[in-house]
C-alpha cells in the first residue's frame, strides 16, 4: 500500500474484454472476474493480475500492447468503457489507476477500432499506417554532420514552446480511435505544425504537408469534421489548433505547390 | 585472450582526430555493396541506422516494439549533457571528460570518455537542425540546467521529455531513410541469435512477434543497440519489454561481457506500493536542482510531513555534502537514502522512502515557474500516487535504472567478435562504475551519429563485398537451434508462471546484488539463482504455440536469459573486492560509509567469457590506464 491511502479497500470487478485470435478470425466479447484489486494498482497491473489467473487456468492470456508504463512510449492503447485510454482525461491507459473505479464495477475493454488499424490479436492493433505517414515527410532533410552551431538558429521562446507542445504527440492513435470518422488529422497536424513553426522546418513545409496528407488519405483514414473528440481524448493534450494550422498549411501548399 | 582496446596513440585531445584520419574508408560508390544490421531503434540504434544509410550503406533495422519510435530512450526525462559552455560558467571538453571519469569512480576508459565529451557539442547542433524543440531563453538561444555530479550548467533539455524529443529527432532521420529505401525496418521483430561465418558476425536470427516466423538475415556487420539489462531485477525504470536477449546470446557466441555488476540505482523514483507492482517510475534527477531531500531527524516520526518543523528535519545530503548538496551523483544519493531508511527514518507506510520537497522553491519562485520547469513530472507523480507534490513533498526511493556494464567493446565499439558492434547502453565503455545524469542520451547519440559511422567503415573496407546467403549452413544451423529453444520452452508445460520466476529472480538480485552487496550474500544469491534456473526449465508454464502472438513465450525466452545473466552479475560483484560507484561492497567502505576503492588491485575492466551452460565464466582483464587524471577518493563534500 502506498503512503497516501492506507484505508483503500480491494475491489472485485467484472471485465468484458474483446478476444480475437488473429487478424483473420472473428472476435467476440468474453467476461472475466478479477478479485482483490488494489486501488493503488495501475490499470495494466490489473490486467496483469487477470492474465496470471488465466495462465494458471491454462487459458491464453489477453494480449495487449504496452511497454514503458509511464505514459510516454505510446504503445498502450485500450478502449475502456467506450473511451480511448479510459475515463481520466489527459492520461494514457498505463497511467490510469484503479482508484478511478469502484468495487463491483463492470469494465468494458476493447481494441482501437478504425479501418486503418487492423486487430492483430485481442486488444493489439497494427498502427504501422501512422509510421508510413511519418515516413512520407515527417522530418527535416538534414544528414548527420555539416549543420550550423545550435545557437546560430535563434528561435523565439514562444515559438519553441508551441512547437514543443505539438511535438509531444506520442503516436498512440487515441485520436483516430476516438473519432467517429476514424480521422488521423490531429496526429498528422501535430507533426506538420511542429516543423512548420520552426525555422529549420520551413524549407520543406509545402512538400511535407502535401506528402503527409496524401499518405494519410492513402491509408484510409477518414476526413475531419471538426468534432474535436480527438483533442478531448488525447492523453498528452495535443490542441485542435494544430488541425487549423494543418488546413492552412495544406491550402497554402496546394495553391503554390512545389510538387511538380 | 588478450583484450586489445585499440586506443590510438598520441595526446588525449588528438586521439580521435588522428584515428579518424587513420581509419580506412569505403568509397562512396562501394558503400551500397555493404549491408549492416542494426538491432534496436533507441537513440543509439536509430541514430546509427539513419546515419549509416545516409552514407550509402544498406541498413536493416529491427525493434521489438510496434514502431521504432517507442524504444525506451523515449522515456528519458531530464536532459543531455554537452560541453558547449553556452553559460560561460567554465565548462569545457576537458571538464566534461573529467566530471564523467570522476563520476564513474575511475573505472572508465579515458580515451573513450574524452571522445564522448568532444562529440557532445556536435550532437546538440545535429538535433537542433532536425527540429528538436529544446528549451530556450527569451532571446531565442538554448537554455541549460545543472545535473548531478557537475558544478556547471551543461544540460540541454526539452521540459521533462528530453529523451522523447531526441528520439523523435533520430526517428525522423530514420524515417527519411526508410522512405528512400536505404533502411528496411522490421518492427515487432526480436533477435534471438547471432550468426557467425568464419569467425565473423554475418547475420542474425529473428522471430516475428505476431506470426512467430523465425527468419535469417545476412549482413556484413551487426550492430547491437539493444539497451541495458536492468530488468534482471524485475522492478526497474526500464520498459516492460526491455531485455538482454540479443546481447546475452551474442555473449554466448563469444562476445565478452564487461563489468556486469555495475548497475545504477537511481535515487529519485516513486516507491514500490505493493506486490503487484510491474514497474517503477523515475522522477527526473533535474528535480534535485530545486527539490530538497530530507527525512525526519527522529526515528519513527509518523507525523504528516507538513507538520514536521524545520529543525526536526534532516536534509541529509545538504548536511553531508555541502558543496554539491542535493546534486551529488546518483550512487551517493541512493546510498544515503538507503542509509536513512536503514536507520528507521524512512517515510510513508512502507518506510522505504524519503521526502523530496519543493516547498522552498515554490515559496521562492512561485507555482507558475515551478510548473513550467517540472509540470509534467508533478502530474505524473500525482497520477501514480494520488498525491499533489505542490502541497506535500514527494516520496521517493532508489530504483534500478541503468546498467553501466555491457558487452565489452574496443575504441571502435567492436566487441570481441569481429564485425559485431555494441553501442549505447548495450556496451560498457563510457560510464565506469556510475553514470552521471544526462549522459546516457549523450552516449547513445554520440555512438550512433558520430562514432560508429567512422569506425565501421574501417572494418568493412577490409572485407570483401560478397554477401553470405541465408541458405548458408551457419544460418540453417542457427535457425534450427532457435526453433529447438522455442520448442523446449513450449514443451515444459509446468505450473509456475514466467512472471513468478522473474519476480523471484528480481528479489534475489535486489536483496543481494542491489544497492549494497557482501560476499556472503552474493554466494547465497549465486546458489539461489542456480536453483531457480533449474526449476524454471522444469516447471515454467507457457500456453499457446509459436505461430501466433504469444506474449508468454516472448517473456519466457527473455527471463531464461536473465536467469543466466543474473548469475554473471553476482560472479562479477563477488570478484570485485572493492567498492566503486554503483558497486558497493559493504566490506569495503570508509568510516563515513563512502565507497572505498582498491586502485592497486581493481583498476581494470572485468570482461567475462562464456564457456558453456552452468560452466564458470572466465575472467579477462583490461587494465585501465589513467594518464590525464589523478585517481583520488571521490569527494562531493
Amino acid at each position: 500500500m502506498a503512503g497516501n491511502n492506507p484505508n483503500s479497500k480491494p475491489m472485485n470487478l467484472t471485465l468484458k474484454i474483446w478476444r480475437q485470435k488473429n487478424f483473420q478470425s472473428a472476435g467476440k466479447m468474453e467476461t472475466y472476474q478479477v478479485k482483490d484489486i488494489s486501488p493503488e494498482m495501475s490499470f495494466l497491473e490489473m490486467m496483469d493480475v487477470l492474465n496470471e489467473d488465466l495462465l494458471r487456468q491454462g487459458i491464453d492470456p489477453v494480449a495487449f500492447d504496452h511497454d514503458c508504463r509511464e505514459g510516454i512510449c505510446g504503445m498502450c492503447s485500450l478502449y475502456i468503457n467506450g473511451r480511448a485510454h479510459g475515463p481520466e482525461r489527459g492520461t494514457t491507459t498505463c497511467q490510469l489507476h484503479m482508484r478511478k473505479f469502484n468495487d463491483g464495477d463492470t469494465i468494458t475493454i476493447e481494441p482501437w477500432r478504425a479501418g486503418p488499424f487492423p486487430v492483430l490479436k485481442d486488444l493489439c492493433v497494427d498502427r504501422s499506417a501512422m509510421d508510413r505517414i511519418q515516413q512520407a515527410g515527417g522530418y527535416i532533410s538534414v544528414n548527420t554532420g555539416g549543420v550550423p552551431d545550435a545557437n546560430e538558429i535563434p528561435i523565439p521562446k514562444a515559438i519553441a514552446d508551441k512547437a514543443f507542445d505539438a511535438a509531444t504527440c506520442i503516436q498512440c492513435g487515441a485520436c483516430v480511435a476516438a473519432c467517429k470518422n476514424g480521422s488521423a488529422m490531429l496526429f498528422v497536424s501535430a507533426k506538420v505544425s511542429q516543423l512548420a513553426m520552426l525555422p529549420q522546418g520551413k524549407v520543406e513545409r509545402k512538400t511535407r504537408v502535401e506528402n503527409m496528407v496524401a499518405q494519410m488519405d492513402k491509408e484510409g483514414f477518414g476526413a475531419c469534421t471538426n468534432i474535436g473528440s480527438c483533442a478531448a481524448e488525447c492523453p498528452v493534450g495535443i490542441s485542435l489548433e494544430n488541425i487549423a494550422m494543418l488546413n492552412r498549411e495544406y491550402i497554402n501548399a496546394t495553391f503554390t505547390s512545389e510538387n511538380v | 585472450m588478450i583484450l586489445d582496446s585499440k586506443i590510438p596513440d598520441g595526446p588525449l585531445a588528438e586521439k580521435w582526430d588522428r584515428h579518424k584520419f587513420n581509419v580506412k574508408l569505403v568509397n562512396p560508390a562501394n558503400k551500397r555493396k555493404y549491408d549492416i544490421i542494426v538491432v534496436g531503434t533507441g537513440l543509439a540504434g536509430a541514430s546509427a541506422a539513419a546515419t549509416l544509410a545516409e552514407l550509402g550503406y544498406n541498413v536493416k533495422a529491427f525493434c521489438y516494439q510496434d514502431s521504432p519510435r517507442r524504444a525506451h530512450s523515449i522515456a528519458a526525462q531530464g536532459g543531455i549533457n554537452a560541453a558547449k559552455n553556452y553559460q560561460n560558467d567554465g565548462d569545457s571538453v576537458f571538464r566534461l571528460f573529467y566530471d564523467t571519469i570522476k563520476g564513474g569512480d575511475y573505472r572508465a576508459r579515458e580515451a573513450n570518455v574524452y571522445r564522448l565529451a568532444q562529440v557532445s557539442v556536435n550532437i546538440i547542433d545535429q538535433c537542433v537542425a532536425q527540429g528538436v524543440p529544446f528549451a530556450r531563453e527569451y532571446g531565442g538561444l538554448l537554455a541549460n540546467r545543472s545535473f548531478g555530479g557537475a558544478q556547471v550548467s551543461r544540460t540541454f533539455y526539452a521540459r521533462g521529455q528530453t529523451g522523447q524529443q531526441l528520439l523523435l529527432g533520430a526517428y525522423s532521420a530514420l524515417n527519411r531513410q526508410i522512405a528512400y529505401g536505404k533502411v528496411k525496418m522490421y518492427p515487432r521483430t526480436e533477435m534471438l541469435d547471432l550468426v557467425m561465418v568464419d569467425g565473423k558476425a554475418r547475420g542474425i536470427i529473428t522471430r516475428h512477434l505476431v506470426t512467430g516466423k523465425i527468419e535469417s538475415h545476412s549482413a556484413h556487420a551487426v550492430i547491437l543497440a539493444t539497451g541495458g539489462y536492468g530488468n534482471v531485477f524485475y522492478l526497474s525504470t526500464n520498459a516492460m519489454g526491455s531485455n538482454a536477449t540479443a546481447a546475452w546470446r551474442a555473449h554466448k557466441k563469444g562476445a565478452l561481457f564487461a563489468n556486469p555488476c555495475f548497475t545504477q540505482i537511481h535515487p529519485t523514483c516513486i516507491p514500490v506500493s505493493g506486490g503487484y507492482q510491474s514497474k517503477l517510475t523515475l522522477m527526473s534527477e533535474s528535480l534535485r536542482n530545486d527539490g530538497r531531500v530530507w527525512v525526519p531527524k527522529a526515528v519513527g516520526d509518523n507525523r504528516n510531513p507538513n507538520d514536521i518543523p524545520e529543525d526536526e528535519r534532516d536534509y541529509f545530503l545538504e548536511r553531508k555534502y555541502p558543496s554539491f548538496g542535493n546534486l551529488v551523483p546518483r550512487d551517493v544519493a541512493s546510498r544515503n537514502a538507503k542509509l536513512a531508511c536503514d536507520e528507521g527514518r524512512g517515510v510513508g507506510t512502507t518506510k522505504l522512502a524519503v521526502y523530496l520537497d519543493f516547498a522552498d522553491v515554490i515559496k521562492r519562485d512561485g507555482v507558475n515557474t515551478v510548473s513550467q520547469k517540472y509540470g509534467n513530472l508533478f502530474e505524473m507523480y500525482e497520477k501514480i500516487t494520488g498525491e499533489n507534490p505542490y502541497t506535500q513533498p514527494m516520496r521517493i526511493y532508489p530504483a534500478v535504472h541503468y546498467t553501466m556494464g555491457g558487452l565489452w567493446v574496443d575504441y571502435n565499439l567492436m566487441t570481441t567478435i569481429p564485425g559485431l558492434y555494441a553501442t549505447g547502453e548495450c556496451n560498457f565503455s563510457d560510464h565506469g562504475a556510475n553514470r552521471l545524469g544526462a549522459s546516457a542520451l549523450m552516449q547513445g547519440l554520440a555512438d550512433g551519429y558520430f562514432v560508429i559511422p567512422y569506425t565501421i567503415g574501417d572494418y568493412l573496407a577490409q572485407m570483401p563485398a560478397a554477401r553470405v546467403e541465408t541458405t548458408h549452413p551457419a544460418f540453417k544451423e542457427a535457425e534450427t537451434a532457435v526453433r529447438a529453444d522455442v520448442d523446449r520452452l513450449l514443451n515444459i508445460n509446468g505450473s509456475r508462471t514466467v512472471d513468478d520466476f522473474h519476480k523471484a529472480l528480481g528479489h534475489i538480485m535486489w536483496d543481494y546484488c542491489g544497492m549494497a552487496r557482501n560476499a556472503e550474500g552474493l554466494q547465497f544469491a549465486k546458489q539461489e539463482i542456480r536453483k531457480l534456473r533449474e526449476e524454471f526449465w522444469k516447471d515454467v508454464k507457457i500456453v499457446g504455440v509459436n505461430e501466433e502472438l504469444n506474449v508468454t513465450l516472448e517473456k519466457a525466452a527473455r527471463v531464461a536469459d536473465f536467469l543466466e545473466l543474473g548469475e554473471l552479475m553476482v560472479d562479477d560483484a563477488l570478484n570485485r573486492n572493492e567498492s566503486c560507484g554503483g558497486h558497493f561492497r559493504e566490506e569495503y567502505q570508509t568510516p563515513e560509509n563512502e565507497a572505498l576503492r582498491d586502485d592497486e588491485n581493481y583498476t581494470y575492466v572485468a570482461a567475462w567469457e562464456y564457456t558453456g551452460a552452468n560452466q564458470p565464466a572466465v575472467l579477462h582483464k583490461e587494465e585501465l590506464k589513467f594518464e590525464n587524471v589523478k585517481l583520488t577518493q571521490r569527494s562531493y563534500k
